[in-house]
């Protein structure tokens, strides 16, 4: 290897000057081959244990760097699978802040160069340069080690890694400004998904991931109309459906379900496959979503987790039923544009439409997507009719 | 790679200990020291006393100037610390994690800098 390479050239270098420094007053060694040669071992050495150190926090960068290149066709993962898993899990350490997580896992792994992941962020290309230098950075300082963490630890570091794929998958499914699907992310997060579930064949959580994200995005072609507005779920042309895509997340959900105990991925992907198994909105079975929410809730407590199961109790039992429960959560979801929709929609379909206009209103300030903003405004144009029936103007 | 462990807490927080308790505390600390020579980790370690018995030393103008008390006022004290050797920053963090304290404060992990010695 080039370093060794270079290192006994150097020692070598040393042994000579030392022997030009020392032989003529002391002078010349019975074996002065030999000499040469246990000298420049000895420096050798002495330089090794210096470097270690050294070496082993610059072992992950140089990982890192060589890895970086091969850049994005899992199916060249057949030569280093290990590789490819040690990054991700090295990527994805808890010392890192999250957001430099998710940019260093895309630059090193995802097929996307640093202007696309600051755009998909809605960052500065700087900005987001600097991100990556410092998270490498502190790899190398703090000795983040280059591996998959061993199995005492797995348990607690895969969530982690399952989380930056998530929000970025998340990022590309309701992108907060621009348009309604990044398609590029969600197709990133859904390869890096695969490969996780392939390397990790044993664990329930990636394959539960993986069918939630398959079993999402099989909706993008429907998800947005020719105007780029958004179209809810029962309202979505479900022959626009990707249902290849349908089938292999609702085999994974099968599969999956086998196991035991589900974890928290794979309950969302159940509730995921139920939607993709309605052949029509009215076929949907909403006690079982209910259920499942009520089940997720109390795996991962959180009040949007409770906003979604109102939802669903309001469709399975009525908006009257669901009403209290999203009206409890008003405290915790006050910023959240998603809350004052969703109660305006249940106040719609009860008719109490100038509660309704205030809460579409209440969306409309929180809310920054502008398909939603677009959406938002019809639905506010449909309870408070502007005056002097003129057009709507929309955003 | 050597890791400072620092050991934050609220020197306020919490009232006088029983002799019973400060005796199972004790324990608690000589528990985990033991458990870091074990793992061939510990380099390190002292509790220091509270910030009521620091001085602060600065040079202004040219002079050399204390203050009574530390270097700042801050929610969280620096109240002992620990060296360690460790393979990375996993182990370090798994020293940090068992610390006594972990529970009533902050443990910060800061890696040593190690200067490479020239020629």
């Amino acid at each position: 290897m080039l370093g060794d390479f270079d290192l006994a050239e150097e020692a070598v270098q040393e042994a000579f000057a030392e022997a030009l420094r020392t032989w003529p007053t002391r002078g010349v060694p019975d074996n002065p081959g030999a000499w040469i040669t246990t000298t420049a071992r000895n420096r050798a050495i002495d330089r090794i244990r210096r470097d270690r150190a050294l070496r082993q926090r610059t072992e992950t960068l140089t990982q890192l760097a060589a890895l970086e290149t091969l850049g994005g066709d899992e199916t060249d993962v057949s030569g280093i699978p290990d590789d490819r898993l040690r990054l991700i899990f090295t990527c994805c350490h808890p010392a890192l802040a999250m957001d430099a997580r998710v940019a260093l896992t895309l630059k090193t792994l995802g097929g996307l160069t640093t202007a696309e992941i600051a755009r998909a962020f809605l960052t500065a290309e700087t900005t987001m340069a600097q991100r990556i230098v410092r998270a490498k950075r502190k790899i190398r300082s703090a000795g983040i080690p280059y591996r998959v963490p061993p199995s005492e630890l797995l348990a607690e570091r895969l969530p982690g890694v399952l989380a930056v794929l998530y929000l970025v998958f998340n990022e590309g499914y309701a992108a907060t400004s621009g348009q309604l699907v990044r398609s590029d992310l969600c197709d990133e997060a859904i390869r890096l998904a695969r490969i996780v579930c392939r390397l990790m064949s044993g664990q329930r959580e990636p394959a539960g991931l993986l069918a939630l994200m398959l079993l999402h995005h099989s909706r993008r072609d429907a998800r947005a109309d020719a105007a780029g507005d958004l179209v809810l779920l029962e309202d979505q042309d479900r022959s626009r459906w990707d249902h290849d895509m349908i089938d292999e997340g609702l085999r994974l959900v099968d599969r999956t379900l086998a196991m035991h105990e589900p974890g928290p991925y794979q309950v969302q992907a159940v509730i995921a496959a139920l939607h993709a198994r309605a052949p029509r909105p009215e076929d949907t079975d909403w006690p079982q979503i209910a259920a499942l929410y009520a089940l997720l809730a109390r795996m991962n407590p959180s009040p949007v987790i409770e906003l979604n199961r109102a939802v669903a109790v309001a469709m399975a039992d009525g908006p009257a039923r669901g009403l209290p429960l999203v009206d409890a959560l008003a405290g915790e979801l006050e910023g959240y544009h998603l809350f004052h929709s969703t109660r305006a929609d249940l106040l719609r379909r009860l008719d109490r439409r100038d509660e309704s206009a205030a809460a579409y209103r209440r969306a409309l300030v929180l809310a920054t997507n502008p398909s939603q903003r677009a959406f938002l405004g019809r639905r506010l144009a449909e309870v408070d009719p502007p005056s002097g029936g003129g057009a709507l103007t929309s955003t | 790679m050597r890791y400072m462990i620092l050991i934050y807490g609220d020197e306020r927080a919490g009232g006088d200990m029983s002799q019973e308790d400060q005796v199972l505390e004790m324990k608690k600390w000589n528990d985990y020291s033991a458990w870091l020579r074990e793992k061939g980790w510990y380099l390190a370690g002292d509790a220091l006393d509270e910030t009521h018995s620091a001085t602060t030393v600065r040079e202004k103008d040219g002079k050399i100037v204390t203050t009574d008390g530390p270097f700042a006022e801050t929610k969280e004290q620096l109240g002992g610390y620990y060296l360690i050797q460790a393979a990375n920053l996993d182990e370090a963090i798994e020293a940090a994690s068992k610390i006594p304290s972990v529970g009533r404060g902050s443990v910060e992990v800061r890696p040593v800098m190690e200067f490479m010695e020239e020629g």
